[in-house]
C-alpha cells in the first residue's frame, strides 16, 4: 500500500471517517487520507446545516467524485455546531488535506461508535486493499 | 480470470489503480488522478493503454461484401489507408456492437470492436459470414496505445519520419518502424482531440508506450486512465455500447444516422428493419447540469411532474467544471435551451438541453 498518513491522535471508523476530539463532548469530523485516495478527485459535497442532528451510522454528507457518489456516516450523536462551507467551493481541499478538510464540528455529543486506533485503522484498510484485489 | 495487457505491470508501477474491465484489469487512473489526466489531453497530451480492444480481420474475395453487409456504413468507397466508424447492427436495427474499420487491402479490413463485446462479436460474425473470405480474431496478439491531445503530432514525430504520420484524419500508415517495432499507425481517438491510436504485436507494445513517454515527457505527456477516457469521449458527445447504444437502440434514436447508408448497393444487416420503423420517439440529448451536484447514468429525467426519459452516461466535466450528461428523452423536450430536471438520490437537480458534442477543440 502506498504511504498513507494517518495521525495517531485521531480515532477512525470502519466507514473511513476521522474524529478529533476538542474535548469530551466536541469533536471534529473529516474522511481518511485513505478514503480521499479510494474516491479520486473530489469536485462536490453536500454538507449538512448548522444545527442539524448527526446520529451514528446515519448519512450526514455526501462526496461526489469524478468517479463515484459516497455517503458520509455519522460517528456520533450529537449536534452540529459548524460547518466547513469553504469545502464547497473548494471540495478538492478533501484530496489535497484530508486531515486539515474537516466537514462538520458536532457539540453536546451524547453517544460515540467504538472507533478504531490508527494502527488498528491502518489494518483494515490493508485487509479492504486485499479484499478488493 | 482477469486478463492483463502487457503493460500491467507498468500501471502499477505508475500507481494506477487497477479495476476488472471487459474481462481485463485496467488502470482506471494513475496517481494523477482523473481531472488531472484529463486536461493533460486537452491542453498537452495523454497517453492510454486500450489493447484490450478487440480486433477482428476479414481477408480474401469477398471480404468487402462481408464488410459491406456487416456494417451500415458504406464500405465500398473506403479507399486502402482509410479508417471509418460504423455501427454493427442485428436484424432489428438494434446495435451488435459500433466499430472503427481500417482498409488494408482491396480484399482485407480490420475491424476495431468494443472488448465488452468481443466474443459476442466474433460470434454474429462467424455466423453469418458468407462467401470466399477468411475470418480471424486478433484481439489477443494485438496491442494498442492511443496518444492523444494537441502535442501528439509533435511527440510522434520525434519518433517516426513525417511521411510516416497519418495527416489525415481517419487515416492510417502501415508497416512504420516506432522505437524498432513495426506498428500501424492511425489518426483517430475518442477523445475529441488530435490524436493516434497505433497498433503493434501484442509483445512490442510495451517498447511503443516506453518510447511515446520518454519522447513526450518534456511536453506534458503523462499516462491517463479509464476514468478519463470515458470523461473525455462524454465531452466529445461519443457514444459508449452499453450505456448510449446497445441490441435495442437504433442509430437514428442516438444521432448517428448518418452512419446509415440505406442507400448503399446490397443493403446491410438491419436495413429492412430500419426502413419499417417510424420515426423515434427517444432521442439521444446533451444535459447541462445548471444546479448543483452531478448526473450520473440511468438518472430519471423529469419536465415538471413527467418522467420524460432518462441518462445514459454522466460525469463532472473537468474541462467545464459542471455537470454533464447524454441522456434519452422524449424528442418534444429536445430542444436546445429547454429547462428539465434530474431525481439524484431523491433531490431534483435543475439541467438544461444543449447540442452535443459538449466539447468541440478549436480547428
Amino acid at each position: 500500500m502506498k504511504n498513507m498518513n494517518h495521525p495517531e491522535h485521531l480515532f477512525y471508523t470502519k466507514s473511513h471517517e476521522w474524529i478529533l476530539f476538542t474535548d469530551d463532548t466536541t469533536a471534529k469530523i473529516g474522511i481518511t487520507d485513505f478514503a480521499q485516495d479510494e474516491l479520486g478527485d473530489l469536485v462536490f459535497i453536500n454538507l449538512p446545516e448548522e444545527g442539524d442532528e448527526v446520529e451514528i451510522d446515519q448519512v450526514f454528507a455526501d462526496l461526489e467524485s469524478v468517479k463515484a457518489v459516497s455517503d458520509i456516516y455519522g460517528p456520533v450523536n450529537g449536534k452540529i455546531s459548524a460547518v466547513n462551507e469553504i469545502l464547497m467551493d473548494e471540495p478538492e481541499l478533501i484530496n489535497s488535506d484530508p486531515y486539515g478538510a474537516w466537514f462538520i464540528e458536532v457539540s453536546d455529543i451524547t453517544e460515540k461508535m467504538n472507533f478504531l486506533s490508527a494502527a488498528e485503522y491502518i489494518q483494515f484498510c490493508e485487509e479492504e486493499k486485499e479484499l478488493g484485489h | 480470470m482477469e486478463l492483463k495487457t502487457p503493460l500491467y505491470d507498468h500501471h502499477v508501477a505508475l500507481g494506477g489503480k487497477m479495476v476488472p474491465f471487459a474481462g481485463y484489469s485496467m488502470p482506471i487512473q494513475y496517481s494523477t488522478g482523473i481531472i488531472k489526466e484529463h486536461m493533460a489531453v486537452r491542453e498537452a497530451a495523454g497517453i492510454f493503454d486500450v489493447s484490450h480492444m478487440g480486433e477482428a480481420i476479414f481477408e480474401g474475395p469477398d471480404a468487402t461484401a462481408n464488410v459491406c453487409r456487416f456494417l451500415s456504413n458504406n464500405v465500398t468507397t473506403l479507399k486502402v489507408g482509410e479508417v471509418r466508424y460504423s455501427p454493427i447492427l442485428n436484424h432489428e436495427g438494434g446495435f451488435v456492437d459500433d466499430c472503427i474499420i481500417y482498409r488494408m487491402a482491396n480484399d482485407r479490413f480490420m475491424l476495431v470492436i468494443n472488448a465488452s463485446n468481443h466474443e459476442k462479436d466474433m460470434k454474429w460474425f462467424r455466423d453469418n459470414l458468407f462467401g470466399d473470405v477468411e475470418l480471424k480474431d486478433r484481439s489477443e496478439d494485438i496491442g494498442e496505445v492511443a496518444i492523444q491531445g494537441p502535442k501528439s503530432t509533435e511527440i510522434l514525430a520525434r519518433l517516426v519520419s513525417d511521411e510516416d504520420i497519418p495527416h489525415g484524419f481517419f487515416t492510417f500508415k502501415e508497416k512504420v518502424l516506432l522505437a524498432g517495432v513495426e506498428v500501424l499507425i492511425s489518426h483517430t481517438g475518442y477523445t475529441g482531440e488530435t490524436g493516434y491510436e497505433i497498433y503493434s504485436r501484442r509483445e512490442d507494445i510495451v517498447k511503443v508506450w516506453e518510447a511515446l513517454l520518454e519522447a513526450g515527457q518534456d511536453l506534458g505527456l503523462i499516462p491517463a486512465g479509464l476514468g478519463a477516457r470515458d470523461t473525455l469521449r462524454l465531452e466529445a458527445g461519443m457514444v459508449l455500447y452499453g450505456q448510449e447504444i446497445n441490441e435495442e437502440i437504433t442509430p437514428q434514436e442516438v444521432g448517428l444516422g448518418f452512419f446509415v447508408k440505406k442507400n448503399k448497393a446490397g443493403g446491410f444487416i438491419g436495413k429492412e428493419a430500419l426502413d419499417n420503423l417510424p420515426r423515434p420517439e427517444k432521442i439521444r440529448v446533451g444535459l447541462k447540469v445548471t444546479g448543483r451536484g452531478i448526473v450520473r447514468d440511468n438518472i430519471k429525467v423529469f419536465a415538471g411532474d413527467k418522467e420524460i426519459g432518462h441518462t445514459t452516461s454522466g460525469t463532472h466535466s473537468p474541462y467545464f467544471g459542471y455537470g454533464i450528461a447524454m441522456a434519452r428523452i422524449d424528442r418534444k423536450y429536445s430542444k436546445v435551451g429547454t429547462e428539465l430536471e434530474a431525481e439524484v438520490r431523491g433531490r431534483r437537480i435543475p439541467v438544461e438541453v444543449v447540442k452535443l458534442p459538449f466539447y468541440k477543440k478549436a480547428d
